[in-house]
């Protein structure tokens, strides 16, 4: 495997219109990272995974994957490389017309030449991994917040996804749910060398499978640090990053 | 209205007064209820008296016969804290109960970032018109924008590359086809039933009812067909392609086929475009049929005309290129139709009332468009003597 950084963000800055989000951001995800984007509500953490999924341009600066340039490549250079890609939704956002089996099959009959039956059964095999076997005829609609987060995921891992990009998975989940989904993504990792980004807030979850990460600031409008969550709270001395690691007690209190 | 329990409940009332203590302290007292629906004396003076006082003077805020309070209590002392700053009083609240003062706090810990609060600007007359010419020059750029696109999506489809389920052209055939039939048979019928009985009054004045054959035939196919089935589809069709596109945009699903590599144009408008431009020409046709009928039924029940005359009449007034221009006229309305109904919904906002404005302006939209390209074609077939 390559030493190359999987996906390099260099000085990228994310506006809309003339209102600046976030500016001057700089780090790298490694191969088999589970990289976390946190921050502050507000802060720009979806605005920056927004950008690294090719959803809105940055107003400077570049995204690179594997070295290759992704805003500055052909439109359908950067469909090949999202191709390679998987992206969970806050809300899921299965496709509420198709079933969960055809939701899942979906970008399997556009991207592979594999026959329907194959293709139903790895959607069912799909299901099965987050949990949802048996639910294959069920439309989104009919099941709950919950499954359909997972439903999402599956749909996220159908073409076996270099990189899995996450929305706040964890949000609306209950507790013991979002133990699970956290177990499945440490699973994904380890069993198929996937990068996973993450944006969260969820301490729990941000100490519990985080390798890396990045803190976005709302008030100095870029980043504030990269590195290992748990180094973070260790080592860094920034007052921001530890409040919010310790949510609001602090060093002392927390020692 | 009569409010229940009122004689059971007395009605809860509360005041506030201050009291001066001399010339530079003085005491507000607060007493009885303060709840969101007591009624509240508030002496006439107090404001005055407060602003009169002067500069650094001591405010003691009191409650001893304070009986319940609740966020109207907070509010209230709230304001007069501002007020007492602007006058550089000095404010004492620590007589206050701690509830009240726990929330006085909570009100003040997260501080107003400078500039996060909107202020409603009263714009000038220019610069509301220079508002709306703005938005309507970036409402053109999005229609040119999304018209490139669905050329584009549409040279995709004609090499065979372009990216969309089968299954859904079906669907979006039988949805804005087959599905839109009872409504077009009967205002179909109605509008050649109008032009009849309107015509025909006329024409009888100078015995000339065989020429209400005429009058249905050409009106129907070389106008009425077309434009009342586009009107109809618009309504139908388009608004529900605005509502459809914008509920999938308000869910994320088409930022989910974005990041899936699939485009949405190809996925989702083309086959809605292509079903509505082969579906409405046929309505069309079928429109034009049952306008001829009718017009039939007015004259043969009621201007003393045989059916094989009115139809012998028909076969002489009509040609084969009126019906060419009913179709070519409903062909142009499927597209405009298509576009404004999936443009609006692609442009959607991401909220519930941004789709319903979306389906609104899909309508209104195509309902212009069409009438507007109804006058243009018109004219052009006219000087074209077609």
């Amino acid at each position: 495997m390559s030493t190359q950084p999987h996906i390099t963000i260099s000085n990228l800055t994310m506006a809309y219109g003339d209102l600046v989000i976030q500016q001057d951001l700089n780090f790298t995800v490694n191969r088999g990272d589970v990289f976390i984007i946190m921050g502050g509500s507000g802060c720009g953490k979806s605005t920056l995974l927004n950008h690294m999924i090719g959803l809105n341009r940055p107003k400077k600066g570049d995204v690179l994957y594997n070295g290759q340039s992704f805003w500055h490549a052909s439109e359908q250079q950067r469909t090949k490389i999202m191709q390679r890609t998987g992206v969970l939704y806050q809300s899921g956002a299965l496709f509420s017309s198709l079933t969960l089996s055809e939701n899942i099959a979906l970008p399997m009959a556009e991207f592979t030449s594999l026959s329907k039956s194959e293709i139903a059964d790895l959607a069912s095999y799909k299901l099965a991994l987050v949990g949802l076997a048996g639910f294959e005829e069920y439309y989104p609609s009919e099941i709950s917040g919950g499954m359909q987060k997972r439903a999402g995921l599956a749909r996220a891992m159908a073409l076996d996804p270099e990189i899995l990009f996450f929305d706040e998975p964890s949000a609306g989940l209950d507790p013991v749910s979002a133990r699970l989904l956290d177990d499945l993504i440490l699973n994904l990792r380890d069993a198929l060398g996937t990068t996973i980004v993450v944006v969260t807030h969820e301490l729990a979850s941000i100490f519990a499978i985080g390798t890396n990460s990045v803190f976005l600031d709302a008030v100095s409008k870029t980043m504030l640090a990269t590195g290992n969550p748990n180094t973070l709270l260790a080592e860094s001395k920034d007052a921001t990053i530890i409040q919010f690691l310790t949510r609001g007690v602090g060093h002392a209190e927390a020692a | 209205m009569q409010k229940p329990n009122t004689e059971t409940t007395p009605a809860l009332s509360g005041a506030v007064t201050i009291e001066q203590v001399d010339a530079e302290t003085a005491i507000v007292h607060f007493s009885g209820s303060w709840l969101l629906g007591a009624d509240i004396k508030i002496s006439d003076t107090l404001l005055a008296d407060l602003a009169a006082l002067p500069v650094s003077s001591q405010i003691q805020f009191k409650a001893i016969d304070l009986e319940g309070w609740d966020s109207r209590l907070a509010t209230y002392i709230l304001k007069l804290i501002d007020l007492g700053q602007k006058n550089s009083l000095q404010i004492n609240v620590s007589e206050l109960p701690e509830g009240v003062q726990g929330l006085l706090t909570l009100a003040r810990a997260v501080p107003e970032r400078a500039g996060d609060r909107r202020i409603e600007q009263q714009s000038s007359i220019l610069a509301s018109i220079g508002n709306v010419v703005v938005a309507s020059i970036k409402d053109v750029k999005g229609l040119v924008q999304f018209i490139g696109e669905i050329v584009l999506a549409f040279f995709a489809l004609l090499s065979g590359k372009a990216r969309f389920r089968s299954v859904d052209i079906w669907l979006c055939l039988q949805e804005a086809g087959p599905s839109a039939l009872p409504i077009v048979t009967l205002i179909s019928l109605l509008v050649g039933l109008i032009l009849a009985f309107v015509g025909a009054l006329q024409l009888a004045k100078f015995g000339a009812q065989i020429y209400i054959a005429d009058l249905v035939g050409l009106g129907a196919l070389r106008e009425m067909g077309a434009l009342m089935t586009a009107v109809i589809m618009s309504g139908r069709t388009g608004a529900a392609y605005a509502a459809q596109l914008g509920t999938m945009n308000v869910n994320s699903e088409i930022d989910a086929l974005k990041t899936m590599g699939i485009s949405p144009i190809e996925f989702l408008v083309l086959p809605r475009m292509l079903a509505l431009i082969v579906m409405l020409p046929l309505l069309c046709l079928y429109a034009d049929f049952m306008g001829i009928i009718g017009g039939a039924l007015v004259t043969i029940s009621s201007f003393e005309l045989s059916f094989a005359q009115y139809f012998h009449q028909i076969q002489r007034a009509i040609h084969l290129h009126d019906v060419g221009v009913g179709l070519v006229k409903s062909f142009v309305f499927a597209i405009l139709i298509a576009i404004a109904g999936c443009m609006r919904g692609m442009q959607c906002g991401r909220s519930a009332s941004a789709v319903g404005d979306a389906a609104t302006s899909a309508v209104v939209n195509s309902i212009v468009y069409i009438v507007v390209a109804d006058s243009i074609l018109t004219l052009m077939f006219n000087y074209l003597k077609i």
